[in-house]
């Protein structure tokens, strides 16, 4: 049997300059773009290690509230960052535990009455410690139905964001435009969250980064003909409707490894590494972005 | 009369920092962390009653300890023992159980002798706060 009281194990990050700024590059090389999500995260970087020189000096301070709220388009990165914050959060030394529990309105809200509150107390108790992210989180909340249970697991989560701070972040993520309706509807959300993060669109030269980073984990690469059409696809494909960023490119990219795959699966026999891994313009081009002056499909 | 059931009832009660650092022990090991509690501290009273449901898939000590303290305030004069559940194939067995709270006044137990065919004697025993009521116990 474990001693009565175990040692607290020491904060693996002890958030000294350093350790801050290798976490800050390491973030810088793994998200492309996202300056303002990038700054917010800095600059609650360096209020935790102020926090912590302060207390060393004994100067009393509340635990800063970390919740935050992430909107922005389609395909922004906000659940990728999400992901990321639990273990930014817990090497900065503030989350304990520093797993996170994703979860949408149903893993929330109950189908009869009664079955709401513990089903939000459960979720609530197993994300202590770490970090419990809401996804489309203003499907809680549906005004058209007075006797709908969301608004029961919206009083549950507020209670605690107020008063167990310090076991808890919760962030939230959904599209701008609906988040800041849900907002209007539940203003006691949106004072509890200090941290309001809007998550630009990227810009073309963004994306063929994150094109280039996707084909690298997928293990393919691009010649020289195929960027500059991948870039001509981008050009068009952002002007369209149902742009999705970064989930766009993928969906792109997904797509043209299926043309690449029909292309060398003829030849299969003479296939070496290198035509396993190209992508040619020819994979690109095909795509219907390029035969239709204008469309609705997502090519 | 101090009850002994269950681990480190021989030692002072443990406090709540003990409590959280031996629950985190437990999540720790993968163990599922439950709360219950009885006014009736028969020895052979194996199934005590449950508050809420066995916490699975916790990672942080912080949901059980919300679970003790609600348990305390609901039941201030009852028994509340944390029990910490091993699911491991061939264990599948509670590995841990102690007492987090006890009523102010524990009365004791009863011996009770009763007469049997020629001299024999029968012992049994009987927590004197079993004589009231349930629910009205350890008032």
């Amino acid at each position: 049997m474990a001693a009565l009281v175990a040692p607290q194990t020491p904060a693996d990050a002890q958030g000294t300059a350093a350790d801050i700024a290798r976490l800050l590059a390491e973030l810088d090389r793994e998200l492309v773009g996202l300056a303002p999500v990038k700054r917010r995260i800095a600059e609650i970087a360096a209020l935790l290690a102020v926090d912590r020189a302060r207390a060393e000096h004994g100067l009393a301070g509340a635990l800063p509230g970390l919740h935050m709220c992430f909107t922005g388009n389609p395909g922004t990165g906000k659940t990728t960052v999400a992901m990321k914050m639990a273990g930014i959060l817990h090497r900065l030394g503030y989350s304990r535990k520093g797993h996170l529990v994703a979860v949408t309105r149903d893993d929330l809200v109950g189908q009869y009455i009664g079955h709401t509150a513990p089903k939000t107390k459960e979720v609530l108790k197993r994300a202590m410690g770490g970090v419990l992210f809401i996804d489309e989180a203003y499907y809680l909340y549906r005004p058209e139905n007075e006797r709908d249970y969301g608004q029961e697991a919206i009083e549950i989560l507020l209670q605690v964001m107020e008063n167990q701070r310090e076991d808890l972040v919760v962030i939230l993520a959904g599209y701008k435009d609906r988040m800041d309706r849900f907002f209007e509807c539940n203003p006691g959300f949106s004072s509890r969250i200090a941290h309001h993060v809007d998550f630009p669109d990227y810009t073309r030269e963004e994306l063929m980064r994150i094109a280039a980073i996707m084909l690298e984990r997928m293990g393919y690469r691009f010649n020289e003909g195929a960027r500059a059409a991948f870039e001509r696809y981008l050009e068009r494909r952002m002007a369209r409707p149902h742009f999705a960023n970064a989930r766009s490119v993928r969906n792109a990219l997904d797509r043209a490894r299926l043309r690449h795959a029909s292309r060398v699966f003829e030849r299969l026999g003479e296939a070496d590494r290198d035509a396993l891994t190209t992508i040619v313009a020819d994979d690109i081009l095909a795509s219907r972005v390029f035969g239709e002056p204008a469309g609705t499909a997502d090519a | 009369m101090r009850v002994t059931q269950g681990a480190f009832s021989f030692l002072p009660d443990l406090t709540d920092a003990q409590i959280r650092a031996q629950v985190e022990y437990c999540l720790a090991q993968g163990w599922a962390v439950s709360v219950e509690h009885t006014d009736d501290i028969h020895p052979r009273n194996t199934y005590w009653e449950m508050f809420g449901m066995p916490m699975f898939d916790l990672r942080d000590a912080a949901g059980v300890m919300q679970e003790i303290d609600a348990c305390r305030k609901t039941f201030p004069d009852r028994y509340v023992r944390v029990n910490a559940f091993d699911s491991t194939r061939g264990w599948e067995t509670v590995r841990l159980s102690f007492i987090v709270n006890r009523p102010a006044e524990e009365p004791g137990f009863r011996l009770r002798r009763t007469e049997a065919e020629g001299r024999v004697q029968r012992y049994s025993i009987e927590p004197y706060a079993t004589r009231a009521p349930e629910g009205q116990r350890y008032r």
